[in-house]
């Protein structure tokens, strides 16, 4: 009994050594502004129950979704390019590099002044954040596939069309998706960001507001929120690609 | 064998450079009809270079070969390879890889299936159909690229070291069972190898390459022991003078 639940014994052991630890560092108190674990999950009910979290979450999630499915199709779409002619790969992966390592909240003034404090800029930042992983994940996937595979295809007279669609790109798919789950999650650092650094809404207008009036509770709840929201996401990305792998994941990496 | 040995495959002054490296200067070979020949020599010899020069895979840089009398300008349907490291989809069933070079050339599925079916009983893989690859032994993954190269039904088999990746066991029951298949199977092996004694086991005709650059030594036809049983070729006197004879030409190559 207690294998079969082990993972799961061990995660719920896992989660309470860290709401424990918060808690305990709550109650000293570290800061008076650090509330407890039961004020924050206090907070966070009220918050739910009065409908304000799913409000926030509906703005939150537009530039956040917007901006995930740019990234994912243009991002998929250049990273196979990148991994099919090495001069587009020299000409276009500098962008991307760059893109990956620049201060975003210094680019965000930029942004601003370009195209506003609406919804354009948001999906901007996600897109920043969520790009550049997927496209050079995609690339260099796409790169690496196995070389002798590649000839099987050429040798059993596959036209090129043939050779992406059923050799390249289910070769690269477990690397892809890995690409969009890190992408997934750097948009939504990226959403969050905008929020609190171009106009305060959705949940970035949570944690500003409650933070101007010192309802740290609630602060704490929104920020606990927006992990657990995004783990959420993650789980339902890795279940959808299990089923379109059927499980053969893991054979993929094994061999 | 009476009469004129029509050849299936012919190379003609071919050379093959790597920018001012030298893999082939000026080859020419024979392959006749319906036989078995094998490339033998050191590595760096260039006999995978050839191979996949007669596939179509990689262009010569001068001169030509011949497929039944026609020029090779890039893969065909009269050619099909067995390659080194078995180059199967790892996300593919055994059915859907055996299938796959009619997959490619536009066979629909229920034809496709029927014929790869036949071509994985008479491998011996009856009952691994829906299994993966990474599920399979080394031996068995090899016949699964053995069956795909036999179900495109070509004039002409390469085979790239094909059982250097199998133990030596199977290896064993891999040439017992590719002699039958060049006496059942009316088709051309060329045979890429660098076991002596495998060379001579399985072999009409046997080229000794030599390297850089790459050239004809000799060509050794065996011709007291090949009707014989499959068992007793090993303990026959021609058998041994040849491998003994072959090992002593090839020794001064051998850092």
């Amino acid at each position: 009994m207690f294998a079969r639940n082990r993972a799961l014994i061990l995660k719920v052991f896992s989660a309470m050594i860290v709401f424990g630890a918060w808690e305990v560092a709550g109650r000293i108190p570290v800061s008076f502004a650090f509330p407890t674990f039961l004020e924050s999950s206090a907070a966070f009910w009220t918050l739910l129950v009065d409908g304000t979290m799913l409000k926030a979450y509906i703005e939150t999630l537009k530039p956040l979704v917007i901006g995930v499915l740019i990234s994912a199709f243009i991002g998929i779409g250049l990273g196979l390019w990148i991994g099919l002619s090495r001069a587009f790969d020299w000409l276009i992966s500098p962008i991307f590099v760059v893109m990956q390592t620049a201060p975003l909240a210094a680019l965000i003034p930029l942004l601003v002044m370009a195209y506003g404090i609406g919804l354009t800029s948001k999906v901007f930042v996600v897109c920043i954040m969520a790009m550049p992983v997927i496209v050079l994940n995609t690339g260099g996937a796409v790169r690496n596939t196995s070389a002798s595979l590649i000839e099987m295809g050429e040798s059993f007279l596959g036209d090129r069309k043939d050779i992406i669609l059923k050799i390249i790109l289910p070769s690269a798919f477990p690397i892809i998706f890995a690409g969009l789950r890190l992408g997934v999650s750097a948009g939504f650092i990226g959403a969050i960001l905008s929020e609190l650094k171009i106009t305060p809404t959705g949940v970035g207008d949570i944690i500003t507001y409650s933070r101007s009036i010192a309802d740290y509770p609630s602060m704490y709840a929104a920020i606990a929120s927006i992990i657990i929201l995004a783990v959420m996401f993650l789980n339902v990305l890795e279940r959808i690609e299990n089923y379109l792998s059927q499980g053969r994941r893991k054979a993929l990496v094994a061999d | 064998m009476t009469g004129r040995i029509e050849n299936a495959v012919t190379v003609h002054n071919v050379s093959k450079s790597y920018g001012d490296v030298e893999a082939l200067r000026d080859l020419s070979l024979d392959f006749p009809r319906g036989q078995l020949t094998s490339l033998l020599g050191p590595s760096g010899c260039g006999k995978t270079t050839l191979l996949k020069i007669i596939a179509g895979l990689l262009p010569a840089s001068s001169g030509e070969v011949f497929i039944n009398g026609t020029p090779v300008t890039g893969p065909g349907a009269d050619r099909a390879f067995v390659f080194q490291d078995f180059a199967l989809m790892p996300w593919a069933t055994v059915l859907r890889n055996v299938a796959f070079g009619l997959e490619l050339r536009g066979v629909s599925r229920s034809e496709r299936e029927a014929i790869a079916e036949k071509y994985i009983i008479e491998v011996g893989l009856k009952g691994f159909e829906h299994s993966f690859p990474h599920e399979l032994s080394g031996g068995m993954r090899q016949r699964v690229g053995l069956a795909r190269a036999l179900s495109v039904d070509a004039d002409v088999l390469l085979m790239d070291e094909p059982f250097s990746a199998v133990d030596e066991q199977t290896r064993r029951k891999f040439q017992e069972d590719l002699l039958g298949l060049v006496q059942n199977e009316n088709k051309t092996f060329l045979f890429v190898t660098h076991s002596i004694e495998e060379a001579v086991y399985v072999s009409d005709q046997i080229a000794i390459l030599l390297p850089r650059p790459s050239r004809v030594m000799e060509v050794i036809r065996p011709s007291g022991f090949r009707d014989r049983d499959v068992n007793s070729i090993r303990r026959d006197p021609e058998y041994l003078d040849i491998v003994d004879r072959i090992w002593a030409s090839l020794k001064s190559y051998v850092e």
